[in-house]
C-alpha cells in the first residue's frame, strides 16, 4: 500500500486542516477560513496564471471549507478547468469538487459535459471512469440528455474493461432514475441481461443493480433475466466458502450478488418454466438449511452476510406467497430469532414476521408466537425494537386474540414512548373496532384510550367512536352510562369531554331515569369541565346544552341562565358568543315541535371505511417530507400524482396511497363556522360534525391549489385546442399546406390500450421519432406532458402537432396545448404540454396528428391519445355490506356491462392488483366473499356529473377466463369501462 | 438503493458526507442534523437500524467514527451493515489502520475510495482487491506525474 501522505503532498493543504483544526472557538475558525478564502481569491483573480498544482491545492481547500459546513460561492470555474488538465490528480480532484458542489448551473454543466466527453472519448479506462463517477454523482437531466444514448453503448461494448462497463451501468441506473424518459434501452436490452453471466462477479454486480430497476418499469421486457438469475444464484448458493475468492465474505460467497439476485426475483412471479421454479425452490430450501448449520466463523460479519441473504429469501418467499411448505420453515426460522441475542435479529425477525402475518398459509404459524412478541412488547430496551413488536401484534391480530391483544398494547401505551404512542393509540382503535363482537368492549376500549393516552387520542378517534355509537342503537345506553362514569373523575382529558358532551347530548335520556345522572346532575357533570376547556369544545359544549333543553325541558330555565350569563353571551371569542345567543333566541322562541325537529337526534352515518384506518395509512404512507420524493424532483402542488411518476410496475402501484375520499370524515372544521347562519335550518347541528363525505367538499380542503395552474377556460369548447390555425377536425389545418392528418394508425387503439393502467411511457417509436408521455390527473383535470425524439441525427422541419377530438368527443373532453418550435434538431427532444378538462363522459379517444419534414419527405403520422375515461377515477373506499347494497342498487340491464374473456397474460394476482389500481379505482379488500376475485369502487369525475362504477373481476385459473363486470349509473360509462379493462388482462 | 451515508464523530462532527439523491444544501443539512442528534441519543446496545421518514437508517459505531446509511424500504438492512464495514475495512487497508484523522486529512482519498466501491447508492465493486487495485493504479499515475512539476512549489505553505 501506498504510504498516503506521500502520494500528493498537498502540504498547504494539511497545513490549513490543521490550523483549523487548532482553532480554539468557532469564531476562530471562521476567522481562518475567511482569511482563506480571501487568499484563494485573490490567487484565482491574480494576474500570475496559477499552475494546476496550485489550482488543484486551492480547489481542494475549497471543498474542504465547504465540508465544514460553510457557503462557497466561487472556484467552480477553476474546478471546471482542472477536468481538461492531462495531469490524473488535478482532473480526479476537479471532478471530486463538481461531483460534490455542482449545483445545475447550466453554464458550467455545458463546459463539464464537454469535458466528460472527451474523457469518455479517451479510451483510458481511468478516465473514462472518473468522468462516468461523475455523471452517476451529478446524475443531472443535462447530463442525461448529453450521455443517456452513449452509456449503454460503452455498457455493452466488446472491448470495455471490466472496471468501466461496472461504472457505466450504475451510471446508467442514476441517470434512468433522474430522466426515465431519456434512457432508452431497446436494441441493448438482451444484451445488457446477459451481462448477469459475465465471468467477472463484479460486473454482474453492478450490472444487477440496473437490471432490477429496470425490471420493475418493464417487466415484460426483461423478463428472460429470471431464468439467468436463478442459474447464477444457484451456482453461488452451492459453491464452497472458497471458491469465489475474492468475492467470498467471510466464508460467506458473494452476500451483496446474492441479495441483489433475490432481489432482482422478487420484481416477478414464481417462474413459469417448471424446471427453473425447481431449481429456485432447490436454491431457498438450501439457503434456509444453511441457516441450521454452525456458523464457519464466530465473526459477526459472517453471520450478518449469512443472514442477510436468509431474510432476502425470506422476503422472496413471502414475495411468492404460494409455497406453503417454504412460508412455515420461514417463520420457524423467524420465530427462533425472535429469541436471539443479538438485538438486530430480533429487530428484523420481527419486521420480516409482519409480512408473514398477513400471508394465509402462515397467518397461524405466526400466531404462535404471540407471547415472544407480547414479551419483546414489554421488555425491550430499544424503542425502535418495541415498535416493531407493536406492529406485529397488529398484524397478527385476529377475531381470537383481538382482546388479549387489544389489552396488551392498552396496557403498554401506559409506558410506551412518546414518539410511537399516537400510532398506538390508532392502532388499538382499529383493532377494536375491527374485531368488536360487543360493542360495549368497543367503547370501554376506546375511552380506556382516551384515559390513558389522551393527547394521542386524534380526532378521527373520536369522532369514530361517536360514529359508531350512532349509528348502532344497541350500544348507545351503554356508551351514555359509560361516558357519564368517566367524566366523574377530576381530571379528565379535554377529549373525554369531547365525546362525553357529544353522547349526553344525544343519549342522556336513556340514563336520566336513574336519579344518580339525573338531566340536572349530568348538565353540572359536563358544565363542571366547561371552564377547563378549548373554545372548539366549549362550542360543542353549547350544542350539548341546547340539546338537553330538547331533551330535558326541565333543565330549561338552567341553562337558558348559563347562556345567558355575560361570560357567553358576551364572550370574546365570536363563535361562542353567537352560539349562546343563537341558543338562547332559539330556546326561548321556538314551540317545542320546532325545537324537537330542529335539535332531532344524529342521523346515521353512512357506512365508509374507518376515518382511522385512513389516517394510519397515511402515517404509513409516503412520509410528509420523504426523501425520495424530492428525488423524483416533482416539488409541484400535492405531489399527488396518479401512478408516481414512472413508476408502471404493479409493486409501485400497489404502494401508492390511495387517496381516500373519507379522509376527514366528520370535517370537524375548527369552530364549526356557519352554525349561526343555519339557524332555523333542520340541520342546525348536523354542522356541528357537518359531514364531508360528499365530493364537493372533499376537493374543498387541501387539494384546492393541486394544478391550480392548469388555468382551464371555463366557458367551453369552441377554441378547443392547439394553436387555433391548425386545430378543428372540420377544417383541417393549412398552416403546412398539402395534406390532411393522416388516419390513425390501425395499431393505434393497442397503443391507446397500453396506457390504461398506466400514465407514463413509451407512446409510440418508430425509425425516426419517439414519443414518450407523462401524465397527471386529478378530479376532473389531467395534464399530459408529450415528449417527441428526434431519433435521427438530422433536423426535423415544419414540426407541428395537432390534438383534435372528432364528433362528439368536442363537447366531452377540453384539451388546450400552445404549439411547439416547427424545428427539432437532430437528437434533441421537444416537450408539449396538453392541459385536459373532462366535461362528461366520453368513449372515443382524441386524435394526436404529427407532421413534419425529414430529408424532403413529408411525415405524416396520426395516433389516438390515452385519455381515457378511467383517468378521472377517484378511488372509493367502501365496506363490503356498503358494497353489495349499492351493486344493487344497478341492477338495471343497461347499468351493467360484462365480458367473459381468455387471459392474454399470466393470471399473477399482485400484477392483477396493479393493474387494478393503476386503473384509478380503489380495490377493495375482504368484499368478495371468494378471496380469488377482485373489486373495485370508484367515482369518475367530469365537469358536468360524477359517475360511480364497481367493478367486479373473477378470474377462472383452470380455464384461463375471467369474467368482468361493471356496474354503474350511466349505461356508456359501463360498456367503456368494460371495453378498456378487458383488454388488460 | 442507498439515498446516502453521513461519516461523523462523537462529537457530532461531519466527516464525509455522500448522497446518492439531489437535495439542495439546505435539506442536506437539515438531515444531518436530525440523524446526528438521533443516532448520538441511541445507547451502545440497541439495534443498528431505524425507520426514519420513510427510509431506513443503518448505522454503526466504529472507534469515535459512526457510519450512518440511509436505504429504501425493500432494501436489506444486514447486508447496508457490511457495506459499512466493507468500507471500514477498504479505509484500513488504504491507510494502515484507519483513524478519524486519516479521514480529516485525506478526506478526498475517502471519497475515491466510496467512488470505487458504491456508485449511485449500489455496490459497484465489493472485492477488496480489486477496489484497492483501483485505487493503487491511482496513486502510481499521480506519482509518476508527480515528477513533472518536482517537489513543492513555493507557495505551497500559506
Amino acid at each position: 500500500m501506498p504510504a498516503v501522505s506521500k502520494g500528493d503532498g498537498m502540504r498547504g493543504l494539511a497545513v490549513f486542516i490543521s490550523d483549523i483544526r487548532n482553532c480554539k472557538s468557532k469564531e476562530a475558525e471562521i476567522k481562518r477560513i475567511n482569511k482563506e478564502l480571501a487568499n484563494i481569491r485573490s490567487k484565482f483573480k491574480g494576474d500570475k496564471a496559477l499552475d494546476g498544482y496550485s489550482k488543484k491545492k486551492y480547489v481542494c481547500k475549497l471543498l474542504f471549507i465547504f465540508l465544514l459546513g460553510h457557503d462557497i460561492d466561487f472556484g467552480h470555474m477553476e474546478a471546471v478547468n482542472l477536468l481538461s488538465s492531462n495531469k490524473y490528480t488535478e482532473k480526479q480532484i476537479g471532478y471530486l469538487f463538481i461531483s460534490v458542489l455542482v449545483n445545475s448551473n447550466s453554464e458550467l454543466i455545458r463546459l463539464i459535459n464537454n469535458a466528460i466527453k472527451n474523457d469518455l472519448a479517451s479510451r483510458n479506462p481511468t478516465f473514462m471512469c472518473l468522468a462516468l463517477h461523475c455523471i452517476a454523482n451529478v446524475g443531472s437531466r443535462e447530463m442525461a440528455e448529453a450521455f443517456a444514448g452513449e452509456i449503454p453503448r460503452i455498457l455493452v461494448a466488446g472491448d470495455t474493461m471490466d472496471s468501466v462497463k461496472q461504472s457505466a451501468a450504475l451510471c446508467l441506473l442514476r441517470l434512468y432514475k433522474t430522466s426515465p424518459d431519456l434512457v432508452h434501452m431497446g436494441e441493448w436490452t438482451s444484451r445488457v441481461v446477459h451481462l448477469l453471466n459475465d465471468q467477472h462477479m463484479g460486473v454482474v454486480t453492478a450490472a444487477i443493480s440496473l437490471i432490477t430497476c429496470l425490471s420493475q418499469k418493464n417487466p415484460e421486457e426483461f423478463k428472460t433475466c429470471i431464468s439467468l438469475a436463478v442459474s447464477r444464484l444457484s451456482r453461488i448458493v452451492s459453491s464452497a466458502s472458497t471458491d469465489l475468492q475474492d468475492y467470498t465474505y467471510y466464508f460467506v460467497p458473494a452476500p451483496w450478488l446474492s441479495v441483489k439476485l433475490l432481489r432482482l426475483l422478487q420484481c416477478y412471479p414464481p417462474p413459469e418454466d417448471g424446471a427453473v421454479k425447481g431449481r429456485l425452490v432447490e436454491c431457498l430450501e438450501t439457503i434456509l438449511n444453511k441457516a441450521q448449520e454452525p456458523p464457519k466463523s464466530k465473526k459477526v460479519q459472517h453471520s450478518n452476510a449469512k443472514n442477510a441473504i436468509l431474510f432476502e429469501a425470506i422476503s422472496l418467499i413471502i414475495h411468492y406467497d404460494s409455497e406453503p411448505n417454504l412460508l412455515v420453515r420461514a417463520c420457524n426460522q423467524l420465530g427462533q430469532f425472535l429469541q436471539h441475542r443479538e438485538t438486530n435479529l430480533r429487530y428484523l425477525a420481527l419486521e420480516s414476521m409482519c409480512t408473514l402475518a398477513s400471508s394465509e398459509f402462515s397467518h397461524e404459524a405466526v400466531k404462535t408466537h404471540i407471547e415472544t412478541v407480547i414479551n419483546a412488547l414489554k421488555t425491550e430496551r430499544d424503542v425502535s425494537v418495541r415498535q416493531r413488536a407493536a406492529d406485529l401484534l397488529y398484524a397478527m391480530c385476529d377475531r381470537s386474540n383481538a382482546k388479549q391483544i387489544v389489552a396488551e398494547m392498552l396496557s403498554y401505551l401506559e409506558t410506551a414512548d412518546y414518539s410511537i404512542r399516537e400510532e398506538i393509540v390508532l392502532k388499538v382503535a382499529i383493532l377494536a373496532e375491527k374485531y368488536a363482537v360487543d360493542y360495549s368492549w368497543y367503547v370501554d376500549t376506546i375511552l380506556n384510550l382516551i384515559r390513558i393516552a389522551g393527547d394521542y387520542v386524534s380526532e378521527e378517534v373520536w369522532y369514530r367512536v361517536i360514529q359508531i355509537v350512532i349509528n348502532r342503537d344497541d350500544v348507545q345506553g351503554y356508551a351514555a352510562k359509560t361516558v357519564f362514569e368517566a367524566l366523574q373523575a377530576p381530571a379528565c382529558h379535554e377529549n373525554m369531554v369531547k365525546v362525553g358532551g357529544y353522547i349526553l347530548g344525544e343519549f342522556g335520556n336513556l340514563i336520566a331515569g336513574d336519579p344518580r345522572s339525573s338531566p340536572l346532575v349530568q348538565f353540572n357533570l359536563l358544565h363542571s369541565k366547561f371552564h377547563l376547556c378549548s373554545v372548539p369544545t366549549r362550542a360543542l359544549l353549547l350544542s350539548a346544552y341546547i340539546k338537553f333543553i330538547n331533551l330535558f325541558p326541565e333543565t330549561k330555565s338552567t341553562i337558558q341562565e348559563v347562556l345567558r350569563s355575560d361570560s357567553q353571551i358576551r364572550n370574546s371569542d365570536v363563535e361562542l358568543q353567537q352560539r349562546a345567543v343563537e341558543y338562547l333566541k332559539l330556546s326561548s322562541i321556538a314551540s317545542t315541535d320546532v325545537l324537537a325537529t330542529v335539535l332531532e337526534e344524529m342521523p346515521p352515518f353512512p357506512e365508509r371505511e374507518s376515518s382511522i384506518l385512513a389516517k394510519l395509512k397515511k402515517k404509513k404512507g409516503p412520509g410528509a417530507v420523504s426523501v425520495s420524493e424530492l428525488e423524483d424532483g416533482k416539488k409541484e402542488a400535492g405531489s399527488e400524482i396518479n401512478g408516481g411518476g414512472g413508476a408502471e410496475s404493479a409493486a409501485a402501484a400497489s404502494n401508492a396511497s390511495t387517496p381516500s375520499p373519507s379522509a376527514d370524515l366528520l370535517g370537524l372544521r375548527s369552530g364549526a363556522a356557519g352554525i349561526g347562519s343555519a339557524t332555523g335550518a333542520g340541520s342546525l347541528l348536523v354542522d356541528v360534525f357537518s359531514e364531508s363525505g360528499t365530493a364537493a367538499t372533499a376537493s374543498s380542503g387541501t387539494d384546492e391549489n393541486f394544478l391550480r395552474d392548469l388555468d382551464l377556460p371555463t366557458e367551453s369548447s369552441d377554441s378547443l385546442l392547439v394553436d387555433s390555425a391548425l386545430a378543428s377536425d372540420s377544417t383541417p389545418s393549412s398552416a403546412l399546406g398539402s395534406e390532411d392528418p393522416a388516419p390513425a394508425l390501425p395499431e393505434s387503439d393497442e397503443l391507446l390500450h397500453k396506457f390504461v393502467c398506466k400514465n407514463n411511457g413509451v407512446l409510440f417509436e418508430n425509425h425516426l421519432l419517439q414519443i414518450g408521455i407523462k401524465s397527471e390527473y386529478r378530479q376532473n383535470l389531467g395534464r399530459m406532458y408529450l415528449f417527441f425524439g428526434n431519433k435521427t441525427s438530422m433536423q426535423f422541419i415544419g414540426f407541428s402537432t395537432t390534438v383534435t377530438c372528432p364528433g362528439e368527443l368536442q363537447s366531452q373532453l377540453n384539451i388546450q396545448t400552445k404549439p411547439v418550435e416547427p424545428l427539432v434538431e437532430g437528437g434533441a427532444q421537444v416537450q408539449q404540454v396538453l392541459n385536459i378538462e373532462c366535461l362528461s363522459d366520453f368513449t372515443e379517444a382524441p386524435l394526436l396528428n404529427i407532421r413534419f419534414r425529414y430529408g424532403g419527405t413529408l411525415q405524416n403520422i396520426t395516433l389516438k391519445l390515452p385519455i381515457t375515461i378511467n383517468k378521472f377515477f377517484q378511488p372509493t373506499e367502501m365496506a363490503s355490506q356498503d358494497f353489495f347494497q349499492r351493486w344493487k342498487q344497478l341492477s338495471q340491464p343497461q347499468q351493467e356491462a360484462q365480458k367473459i374473456f381468455k387471459a392474454t397474460h399470466p393470471m399473477d394476482s399482485e400484477v392483477l392488483k396493479g393493474k387494478l389500481l393503476g386503473l384509478g379505482t380503489a380495490l377493495l379488500e375482504n368484499v368478495d366473499p371468494n378471496p380469488e376475485n377482485f373489486v373495485c369502487a370508484g367515482v369518475i369525475q367530469t365537469k358536468a356529473l360524477q359517475v360511480g362504477c364497481l367493478l367486479r373481476l373473477e378470474p377462472n385459473a383452470q380455464a384461463q377466463m375471467y369474467r368482468l363486470t361493471l356496474r354503474s349509473s350511466k349505461e356508456s360509462v359501463s360498456k367503456r369501462l368494460c371495453e378498456l379493462v378487458a383488454e388488460q388482462f | 438503493m442507498m439515498q446516502f451515508m453521513l461519516l461523523f464523530s462523537r462529537q457530532g462532527k461531519l466527516r464525509l458526507q455522500k448522497w446518492y439523491v439531489p437535495l439542495s444544501d439546505k435539506e442536506k443539512k437539515k438531515i444531518t442534523r436530525e440523524l446526528v442528534q438521533t443516532v448520538l441519543a441511541r445507547k451502545p446496545k440497541m439495534c443498528s437500524f431505524l425507520e426514519w421518514r420513510d427510509l431506513k437508517i443503518v448505522y454503526k459505531r466504529y472507534a469515535s467514527l459512526y457510519f450512518c446509511c440511509a436505504i429504501e424500504d425493500q432494501d436489506n438492512e444486514l447486508i447496508t451493515l457490511e457495506i459499512i464495514h466493507r468500507y471500514v475495512e477498504l479505509l484500513d487497508k488504504y491507510f494502515g489502520s484507519v483513524c478519524e484523522l486519516d479521514i480529516i486529512f485525506n478526506f478526498e482519498k475517502a471519497y475515491f475510495i466510496l467512488d470505487e466501491f458504491l456508485l449511485g447508492g449500489e455496490a459497484q465493486e465489493t472485492s477488496k482487491k480489486n477496489v484497492l487495485k483501483a485505487i493503487e493504479q491511482a496513486d502510481l499515475l499521480q506519482e509518476s506525474q508527480n515528477e513533472d512539476w518536482g517537489g513543492l512549489s513555493s507557495d505551497d505553505i500559506l
